[in-house]
């Protein structure tokens, strides 16, 4: 059965040339670090499973070490400059779109129709991670299609993804480790400390009351967590249930999915949610750490105040 | 077990203080895990172990080599050349033409049809960019800041109000497991329903911000040309 080993097999390999492309790079003065930190994460992906939980833990604090405390330089491959892309986008034309819509189009397709593959009775695809192996067989196909019509190679598309991916440096691993935080967080009984807090300070003795908390609560838990998947049991068990369901009568239904989406609003505005707010400040070259979250602020907030009112409104009627 | 706590004033105030992420994520896992009475080594294993499983995150980089060969090869230039063609193009329409198809198709279960690194970086960032130039001339930094960072914000909040409409998505599996846990059973498509109300409020609030940055932007551009002897 194909599953998650294979996608990171590919993982691996790809990161492996970068780490390799990066030692080679003269113009970067910090190569030799960058060519051990994707090297550590190729490492990662190829034997992480090898290695015990001390080993990955070690692996992943020499990695925030290097990046903290000799921090990543920037290498820089050869790359076309700005006319000659004019000119490769004038001569390709459309064809640029085709390659690059194949990745969301090969993924969504893949993700539906491997669960079907069946032989000898037996999935070829492991049924709970088509999603991402479909992702990777995308990345192979829009490789592939790039070969053949517009020419690039696969030397040059692994220069091209250390521009990136040097271009994100420690952003790209912030948010694995902010999900490895998580666990711990959860694993130190954080979720219920931070539960226990909230039901104890807020005066939740009128149905209003009893819903601003809550929502409230989804979104600032949800801010200091970074996902809200892990704000929503401790917040709706806390609250949510004992106080808006069991006390005031309020519907379950509509409770669990505006309070989901109030803790979405916190999403929005907090660092620790890193793949939406962090990663693309560093893939748009942004000044500004925050200023994504700062460009999200006011509608998340505003968003909170009428999802309040909906549930206030809706919650008690139905 | 307040004690916990600590952790999370770690990170606060790292983040505040802009120190290198990496190490505030790894000593606020340290301190959390200490003050939740593990010892060292357990805490670095717990970490460690978390780390391993959740490797399929950082998968999603495998798109950067793509990207960058579209790139290399007019990707960007293209987006633009494009949107300058079509004309009737503001900053503004495209943003909000884009948060509509993003967050209609992210309803219908299709979350992978955008994103940061597939969607904005070379396609949507540049396409708003290159209408803002075309109707209001060569951008100044702060304002090319502005519309990047906006390009980023709409995907983000397209996808999240977007997404929980759909049934199969993994939040609102998360609160029907939940729920069951606590003996109550909920349709996964009410669940969906009840989320329509939020979604239109999250197009409808989103939608008038896009529309006031768009006019400032024109403004703005309007203010600047006067200024100019």
């Amino acid at each position: 059965m194909i599953g998650l080993g294979a996608v990171y097999l590919l993982a691996g390999f790809v990161f492996g040339a970068i780490a390799v492309l990066s030692a080679f790079d003269r113009a970067n003065p910090k190569r030799w670090v960058n060519a051990l930190f994707w090297g550590l994460f190729a490492v990662s992906f190829l034997f992480g499973d090898r290695f015990g939980d001390l080993g990955n833990g070690v692996l992943v604090l020499v990695m925030a070490a290097l990046a903290g405390f000799i921090g990543l330089g920037l290498g820089r491959p050869a790359t076309t400059d700005t006319n000659e892309r004019r000119r490769l986008a004038q001569s390709f034309g459309n064809s640029l779109f085709v390659a690059a819509l194949a990745i969301p189009a090969v993924t969504l397709t893949g993700s539906l129709a491997f669960k079907s593959i069946v032989i000898g009775g037996r999935p070829v695809f492991d049924p709970g991670q088509t999603a991402l192996i479909a992702f990777g067989l995308s990345v192979v196909v829009a490789l592939v299609l790039a070969r053949v019509m517009l020419r690039q190679t696969l030397p040059s598309a692994l220069q091209e993804g250390r521009r990136l991916l040097d271009m994100l440096g420690w952003a790209a691993l912030l948010p694995q480790m902010l999900a490895a935080l998580g666990a711990v967080f959860a694993l130190a009984g954080l979720g219920t400390a931070v539960g226990d807090l909230a039901a104890q300070a807020i005066p939740a003795d009128n149905r209003f009351a009893a819903v601003a908390a809550y929502t409230i609560g989804m979104a600032v838990f949800t801010a200091i967590m970074g996902n809200a998947f892990a704000a929503f049991p401790v917040m709706t068990a806390g609250i949510g249930l004992p106080l808006i369901v069991m006390r005031y009568g309020g519907d379950p239904t509509i409770m669990s999915a505006i309070g989901m989406l109030s803790g979405f609003c916190g999403t929005l505005t907090t660092p620790m949610a890193a793949n939406f707010n962090i990663v693309p400040v560093a893939l748009l070259g942004l000044e500004d750490r925050y200023a994504v979250i700062k460009a999200q602020l006011p509608t998340a907030l505003v968003l909170l105040a009428v999802n309040t009112v909906l549930m206030y409104a809706l919650v008690f009627r139905f | 077990m307040l004690l916990t706590l600590v952790g999370v004033l770690v990170v606060v105030a790292g983040f505040a203080a802009r120190i290198n992420p990496l190490l505030v994520v790894a000593a606020a896992a340290i301190v959390t895990g200490l003050a939740g009475g593990l010892d060292l080594v357990a805490v670095i294993s717990a970490f460690g172990k978390a780390f391993n499983d959740n490797r399929f995150i950082s998968v999603a980089w495998l798109v950067l080599p793509v990207i960058g060969a579209l790139e290399r090869a007019g990707l960007q230039e293209r987006a633009r050349d494009f949107i300058v063609r079509l004309r009737v193009m503001t900053t503004f329409r495209i943003l909000i033409l884009y948060m509509l198809i993003r967050q209609l198709t992210a309803a219908l279960g299709l979350t992978a049809l955008g994103g940061q690194p597939q969607m904005v970086r070379p396609l949507i960032a540049p396409m708003a960019e290159a209408a803002a130039e075309a109707e209001l001339g060569p951008l100044a930094v702060p304002d090319r800041e502005r519309i990047r960072a906006q390009a980023a914000a709409v995907d983000n909040v397209a996808l999240f109000y977007g997404e929980d409409v759909f049934v199969a998505i993994g939040s609102i599996l998360l609160i029907k497991g939940f729920l069951q846990q606590n003996g109550i059973i909920v349709e996964p498509l009410q669940l969906s329903f009840w989320a329509i109300p939020t979604a239109i409020a999250a197009f409808a609030i989103h939608g008038v911000r896009l529309f006031l940055f768009g006019r400032r932007l024109t403004r703005g551009a309007a203010a600047e040309s006067r200024a100019r002897p």
